[in-house]
């Protein structure tokens, strides 16, 4: 796999039986001992991923939250310190060049969440209104995310109460044995749990003490799997620049009731004022087989089809095929059925609520 | 360390044949260790049913796992007397006993001749990439 990046934690996934695939890039974990189980071990327990693919850009100074705000979707002017938030990267034309996380650290710093495919875009957008308080820490760092019922406790057992104090989309800074850590409860695969990102010298430490308590290495085929369940979507699969974020069910992430320009306001606020013509919606299989992306979904007794899956895959937790499409609007509500076309067989589907799994309430 | 019984014959395709003993007529057909292992968790199959007819080298059904979705090739022809209906409820017999548990159908033998163009478990050995 020549020109592919590695991780810094190679070795580590390479003991652990890892499997590599290339992933936008890198050379990436796909699986350890199988997708199924580092699923459920995520699902049941707690279950680590390295997703140091993801690329980190700092934007620093008193500057940052308005420079971020005019390249962003979602206002950030308003996120408050030791928070992180969700938001969009559009073009002029309101389509979605990527999807990224904006954390606000204390003294004016941000740390803004690229997906790999797009760093060099990414971070050209936030230099091009940053300029030099704008730097690239990924090949330095190392992101790691525990997910899992288990991992709120793991994290706090092995970062301390620093960790334990955080409520859901909360982040800080925190001091790991003189090491600094910046941890956030977010994640991607409907569980509670936090990412962590450390100096990639002592990456193998935080790895190893987050294995040995108890966390199931995972990658990205059950990441896949699971953030599919949880309806959350990928970027360059079920978003990109010809979709908008109405649409994609992504209106949170969208602020328009400031005054503040962003690229694509004025776009995105025709589009919001614009009926839907089409809707991302979630499909779930109603006989054995497996959902995957490019499939053809057609209404009954028509001929053309519908949509095209922008993403699908086996549920473990379900144990029946789910996907994801851009249906016309009179089709994408929940109950409608309609058939997939699974290599020639006409596999019915129904339009279900998202998301398809949702974690059982503690008792 | 991929398993590869002495006692079976074998298709570059990664399907094994298992002639059956006490009738010499019937085979069972399955797919190796190798195969399971490269396909990874196993969750769907689409297999023939009693009655068909399956033809050396042809497709006969697919096996799907989470991963991805495969061909299924027929190393001989023959009527499918039996589809493992366990199967069913239970794909991931393929990749916890893809000799044993996970087989996929039985055929009656039509053409014995088409078993001297099987594999033996060295020759399959030898044509697998080094791992």
């Amino acid at each position: 796999m020549g020109g592919l990046k590695r991780l810094v934690l190679r070795e580590r996934h390479e003991a652990l039986g890892a499997r590599f695939a290339p992933f936008a890039g890198w050379e990436m974990p796909l699986q350890y001992g199988g997708i199924v189980g580092e699923h459920e071990a995520v699902r049941e327990r707690v279950g680590v991923f390295d997703v140091s693919h993801l690329a980190r850009a700092w934007v620093e100074g008193p500057q940052a939250a308005t420079q971020l705000r005019s390249v962003t979707t979602f206002d950030v002017t308003t996120l408050p310190v030791g928070k992180a938030h969700y938001s969009l990267y559009c073009n002029e034309a309101g389509g979605i060049e990527d999807d990224v996380f904006i954390y606000h650290l204390p003294g004016d710093r941000w740390l803004v969440i690229h997906n790999a495919a797009n760093a060099d875009a990414d971070f050209e957008r936030v230099q091009a209104v940053a300029g030099d308080a704008a730097s690239d820490v990924t090949p330095e760092t190392v992101m790691l995310a525990v997910q899992g019922p288990d991992a709120v406790a793991l994290l706090s057992n092995v970062l301390g109460e620093g960790f334990a104090a955080l409520e859901a989309r909360d982040c800080a800074e925190l001091d790991w044995n003189g090491t600094p850590v910046l941890v956030a409860r977010t994640g991607y695969t409907g569980e509670d749990g936090g990412e962590c990102i450390v100096g990639a010298d002592r990456a193998a430490d935080i790895w190893d003490a987050l294995t040995e308590g108890g966390a199931s290495p995972a990658g990205l085929g059950a990441r896949d799997t699971l953030r599919l369940e949880a309806a959350l979507p990928l970027h360059g699969n079920d978003i990109d620049e010809t979709t908008h974020p109405f649409e994609a069910g992504l209106g949170f992430a969208v602020t328009l009731d400031d005054e503040a320009p962003f690229t694509g306001r004025e776009a995105l606020a025709a589009l919001k004022a614009e009926p839907r013509t089409r809707r991302l919606a979630h499909l779930k299989a109603q006989e054995r087989g497996v959902l995957r992306s490019g499939y053809a979904v057609h209404a009954p007794d028509e001929e053309e089809p519908v949509a095209r899956l922008t993403s699908g895959a086996f549920s473990p937790s379900l144990r029946i095929g789910i996907g994801m499409a851009y249906l016309p609007v009179q089709l994408a509500s929940p109950g409608v059925t309609l058939e997939v076309d699974v290599r020639g067989r006409a596999l019915p589907v129904e339009v279900v609520r998202r998301p398809f799994y949702r974690k059982p309430r503690q008792s | 360390m991929t398993t590869i019984p002495d006692d079976l014959r074998y298709t570059s395709d990664h399907e094994w044949l298992r002639r059956d003993e006490a009738n010499p007529d019937e085979a069972v057909i399955g797919i190796t260790d190798f195969a399971q292992d490269q396909l990874g968790d196993v969750v769907y199959l689409d297999l023939p049913a009693p009655g068909d007819e399956i033809s050396a080298g042809d497709r006969f059904g697919e096996i799907e796992s989470v991963k991805t979705v495969s061909d299924l090739y027929a190393p001989i022809s023959g009527e499918v007397l039996a589809a493992n209906g366990e199967l069913e409820e239970q794909p991931e017999l393929v990749n916890d006993s893809p000799y044993d548990e996970g087989w996929l159908i039985r055929v009656r033998i039509a053409d014995e001749s088409e078993l001297d163009d099987l594999l033996d478990a060295d020759a399959y050995g030898a044509q697998l990439p080094a791992s």
